[in-house]
């Protein structure tokens, strides 16, 4: 463990800010600046700034780099093209999920992985540990190289697009281009962990502060504001996103997470995981995630009970009050045959029993741009090719 | 940082307004900073008797749970009903509408162990 948290290039602007800093996976982040509910609300009305510097970055490189990616994950990595993000898992021998990432493709070559920041160093060791049969792929951490800023909520290409010269309205959902951000290079995609339209940024950690500081200057007059880590929880729980090392971890399946959607058990490649994950499939899986809406007062956390006619069925693995409705929420796993929305549990708060109804996630509609583009030509176009 | 200097405060960041032999209790205007948005308050039922260091409740922001103690022993005489439609009260005014419970006292030397608005605020280190 390290003896002191790691800061990002932004540590300094965090402090002046007035932010409240935790300890979060071995760096200093920012928690909050002031109110989490009305940072939260600020990204579902104009737009918000996160410092996500924390995330880990990996180089996966080399003329075999996309058949090492295709072994080492369990979705689609054939159809993946330059400029392409793909959401996947590193996926252990029993198909327990190691960590979920996004997945960049730099070229047909050359691929970034954004990966927790708690799980940076055990990713690196499990990749390296698995690549003998490619021996030309070259692994690098460039967690420290890089700083990354995101932007989210519906104000955020307005408050962007005078800062590049890319049209951003054709920029769509899951992509990324290499773009300038005042002099200074980095990788924009459109992409997020709140459920808004939104962009996330990959720069040079030097640059970090001076984009930062572009932004938010630029930003002001659409209601933009800096947003700490406990508002990117929130948010992210009202869509229903897991987060690793709470809801999703080693000893849950993406089948069992609701993640299948992203699995492609039929390619030719046999994958880590594949053969428990087709096994799990062909039985059906006995405990699936599930969304959970409180129907009275008080707050479902991580860690209490959920009960049918007070027997215990499961236990939640993230929840929060939801500030967009002002209700309490939840994420737990439960036994197949409780999965159905409308089914009336229970929760045990201390020492009460306060009722929950299972309900069909998202808590709160998704409003990512949808696909706009398809054919390869336009896709150049943005690239500005 | 408003700390009231009629009014006496806990280490464990509640504060007491007396009057007589019955007291009002809420968190102080640090507590609630440190506590962010408080988004429920589970009180006493009124008529419930409380011990001295012991537990009366629970204050939940939207990240944390955090137990409220009694500064005092007695019977809860009243408590702010208003905190359950609008536990952000204790954040906008923790030493008015944001109070919690009123309690008459049984054992009014007890107060002798409560701090002033001084020494309250050399222990936040605001002092």
């Amino acid at each position: 463990m390290p003896v002191s948290s790691i800061k990002t290039p932004l540590f300094k602007t965090h402090q002046t800010l007035g932010a409240k800093m935790v300890d979060f996976a071995g760096w200093k982040m920012p928690i909050r600046y002031g109110s989490i509910i009305d940072e939260h609300k600020t990204v579902r009305k104009s737009c918000g700034v996160f410092d996500v510097s924390h995330m880990g970055e990996i180089s996966i490189k080399g003329d075999n780099a996309r058949a090492f990616l295709d072994r080492l994950t369990p979705g689609d990595v054939e159809t993946l093209t330059e400029g392409d993000v793909r959401y996947s898992t590193l996926l252990n021998h029993d198909g327990g999920i190691i960590d979920d990432m996004l997945i960049y493709a730099i070229s047909g070559t050359r691929f970034l992985l954004c990966v927790n920041a708690a799980n940076t160093t055990k990713d690196l060791k499990w990749i390296t540990e698995n690549s003998g049969d490619f021996p030309d792929v070259v692994i690098s951490d460039l967690s420290i190289e890089y700083g990354m800023i995101a932007l989210q909520g519906p104000n955020s290409e307005n408050a962007l697009k005078s800062l590049v010269a890319a049209p951003l309205s054709r920029l769509e959902y899951y992509t990324f281009i290499p773009v300038y951000i005042n002099d200074n290079y980095v990788l924009l995609s459109r992409t997020g962990y709140t459920g808004e339209d939104g962009f996330e940024i990959f720069c040079n950690s030097r640059n970090t502060v001076e984009i930062w500081d572009k932004i938010v200057t630029r930003g002001k007059s659409f209601g933009l504001r800096p947003v700490g880590l406990a508002a990117r929880d929130t948010l992210r729980l009202e869509m229903c996103y897991p987060l690793h090392g709470s809801d999703i971890d080693e000893t849950t399946t993406p089948l069992e997470a609701g993640l299948g959607w992203m699995l492609k058990l039929d390619k030719n490649v046999d994958f880590i995981g594949k053969e428990a994950l087709v096994k799990q499939k062909e039985k059906g899986v006995t405990r699936r995630l599930v969304a959970l809406k409180m129907e009275s007062r008080g707050v479902p956390r991580a860690g209490f009970s959920i009960l049918n006619e007070g027997e215990e069925v499961g236990t939640i693995t993230s929840g929060t009050l939801s500030p967009t409705m002002n209700t309490g929420i939840a994420l737990a796993y439960l036994n197949s045959d409780l999965t159905k929305p409308g089914t009336r549990l229970q929760v045990r708060i201390r020492d009460t029993e306060a009722d929950v109804k299972v309900v069909k996630g998202p808590f709160v509609s998704s409003r990512i741009k949808k696909k706009i583009i398809n054919n390869e030509v336009e896709k150049q176009i943005v690239r500005g090719e | 940082m408003e700390l009231p200097e009629d009014l006496k405060y806990t280490k464990e960041h509640e504060w007491v307004r007396v009057d007589g032999d019955v007291c009002e209790i809420g968190v102080t205007d640090f507590a609630q900073s440190e506590l962010g948005d408080i988004v429920f308050v589970e009180l006493p039922e009124v008529g419930a008797t409380l011990t001295a260091d012991e537990t009366f409740g629970v204050a939940e922001s939207v990240k944390t749970v955090s137990d409220l103690y009694s500064p005092v022993s007695g019977e809860v005489t009243g408590i702010n009903d208003e905190l359950m439609d609008s536990p952000e009260l204790v954040n906008k005014s923790p030493y008015d509408d944001g109070w919690m419970i009123q309690v008459e006292m049984s054992d009014q030397s007890e107060l002798g162990n409560l701090m002033s608005a001084g020494e309250y605020k050399k222990l936040i280190g605001k002092g």
